[in-house]
């Protein structure tokens, strides 16, 4: 019976909702035995949440406070040894997971598959290649520890109401010194996070400046929405990076995604071909954005957005 | 600061676009544009950059691929990178193979920098910094979009899902670039003449005692799914009765 660990992304207080789409890949792959790893300084209050994810046998905590912050060279040693007793070791396909699961791979000496997105047997699945533009089946030897990161926005999030147990774990392992945290800084918090929202907005360069995204800001507040931005946005100064929506930038699926201004370049289009629905605004016709929107209007955005806030 | 690597990819140039086989064995890659892999340059620039504020650093770059791929290194070479070596091969190579590779190379160079691009453009897979740091038991700084050198350390800003995250790691060490580290150079023509000089070592993976093979079987390629053609609105009142309908706002 295939034996899944997955390593769970939090921030000490919440469980990242990344961890739900890893148990429902997990239990994609029927019949297994599913882990959740949480490494931390104190994991008690994220252990709770994990526990009660629906398919999930056991959470294991591994608390010490080398691990109060996730740096890869840290953490992969501590769970080359937890994985001792697993067939699987799976990571979200969040900058967390992308880190932390090759390091785990190498130091394993196997191969990683990277961003699951479907499964079709306990060491059989298909992934993008080509930013999507290709969906390639990869098949692993079921003779060595599959190692891989799942595509989040290739699965929903399992349901709570689990009740999985909870044991604290000692790794005794070595870690290396060499790498240190000196601090974080996270934009805007006021807001929806742009990763998991439900809904999205974004902009792109035909908003004409940073001074216009306060348009989308506006009418984000009244739909409870984060806010993204195309990279030709982010390019020409009007978006921070960390909003920026594509290939390059952050892949999302939410349930609602508006593009504002946006034409659809091919890597802007990558990045939100899983958001189940999806609204363009354009006074382009011929945009490329039309092609996959579901919900298409043409027209000029600067009399569109105000009009669509008052109405809403 | 003495030496830097950084890892060159060839890959299909990021605007063409990729089309899958009707037989579905692959992608078709006959006559297709071939470039350095964009995240790679980036990487590249990088180590420019810490060239030319510093003194008597040497940039190294490295690719493994098939013959053909000195057309990159040489792409590197006109950049400023000032020698090159190519481990040829015409296998495909998974990145804990070129990991591996990239390993017996850092041993016999020793360098006090690994730069790579976070991921190439082709698999998408985002491994082989990680791999390579992990198995040479040193720090990895991915997703870099800022890098400062100093006494032995680097500090490096990483572009990560909450923000910017900031960690110290001691050299040698690895760091994988992002986009917004920096802007690359045009090579100007001169350059490119000056680059035909410069040194470029062609070895192999038996050379290195590496041992190429597919760890993973691809056994099938398909294009993606694609979506249904929308509908299109008139006007704001009539999108918002839609979104109304399917329960959006």
């Amino acid at each position: 019976m295939p034996k899944i660990l997955i390593l769970g992304e939090h921030d000490g207080k919440t469980l990242n909702p990344a961890t739900q789409k890893c148990v429902t890949c997990a239990a994609a792959i029927g019949e297994a035995e599913i882990t959740i790893a949480l490494l931390g300084a104190d994991t008690a209050a994220v252990a709770t949440q994990a526990a009660a994810i629906q398919g999930v046998q056991r959470v294991l905590r591994v608390d010490r406070p080398e691990n109060a912050h996730p740096l890869a060279a840290i953490f992969a040693p501590q769970i080359v040894a937890l994985a001792a007793d697993y067939t699987h070791v799976f990571g979200p396909s969040t900058s967390f997971g992308k880190d932390l699961t090759p390091r785990v791979a190498a130091l394993l000496g196997v191969p990683q598959v990277s961003d699951l997105m479907a499964v079709e047997g306990a060491y059989r699945f298909k992934r993008p290649i080509y930013a999507g533009n290709a969906i390639i089946t990869v098949e692993a030897d079921p003779a060595r520890k599959l190692v891989a990161t799942v595509r989040v926005a290739s699965f929903e999030a399992a349901p709570l109401g689990g009740t999985a147990t909870i044991e604290s774990k000692a790794v005794e392992v070595a870690l290396p010194t060499h790498t240190r945290y000196l601090g974080s800084k996270s934009g805007s918090t006021d807001r929806p996070d742009l990763q998991t929202a439900a809904k999205v907005i974004s902009g792109g360069r035909a908003l004409g400046s940073a001074e216009n995204f306060k348009l989308l800001f506006s009418l984000a507040a009244k739909l409870n929405a984060a806010v993204g931005a195309s990279r030709a946005a982010v390019d020409a100064g009007y978006a921070a990076n960390e909003m920026q929506v594509g290939q390059t930038g952050k892949i999302i699926s939410p349930e609602l995604y508006i593009a504002i201004g946006i034409s659809g370049a091919i890597q802007h289009l990558t990045g939100i071909k899983d958001a189940r629905t999806i609204v363009a605004i354009n006074k382009d016709g011929e945009a490329p954005i039309f092609e996959v929107a579901d919900v298409g209007l043409v027209g000029d955005l600067f009399q569109i957005v105000p009009e669509l806030e008052r109405l809403v | 600061m003495q030496k830097i690597m950084v890892g060159i990819k060839r890959v299909v140039d990021y605007n063409v676009r990729v089309r899958v086989k009707p037989d579905g064995s692959g992608v078709m890659l006959d006559g297709v544009k071939m470039s350095v892999n964009p995240f790679d340059e980036i990487a590249l620039e990088e180590a420019l950059r810490i060239k030319e504020h510093g003194t008597n650093v040497e940039v190294v770059a490295v690719s493994i691929g098939v013959a053909d791929t000195q057309q990159q290194l040489r792409t590197a070479l006109a950049m400023g990178a000032d020698r090159a070596i190519l481990v040829q091969t015409d296998t495909a190579v998974e990145p804990l193979i070129a990991a591996q590779t990239f390993l017996a190379l850092a041993k016999r160079e020793n360098p006090d920098l690994f730069l790579l691009g976070k991921q190439a453009i082709d698999d998408d897979a985002n491994q082989t910094g990680q791999m390579l740091a992990a198995i040479w038991e040193r720090p990895q700084a991915t997703y870099a979009s800022k890098v400062e050198i100093a006494d032995g350390k680097a500090t490096v800003t990483r572009e990560v899902d909450a923000g910017l995250e900031t960690i110290e790691i001691d050299l040698p060490a690895v760091v994988t670039v992002d986009l917004r580290l920096n802007e690359p150079r045009y090579v100007k023509l001169p350059d490119i003449m000056k680059a035909k000089k410069k040194p470029l070592d062609v070895t192999s993976l038996d050379a290195l005692g590496i041992t190429a093979g597919a760890l993973l079987k691809t056994v099938k390629t398909e294009p993606p799914s694609q979506r249904q053609k929308g509908i299109l609105v008139k006007d704001v009142p009539e999108l918002v009765a839609v979104l109304k309908k399917k329960g959006l706002i």
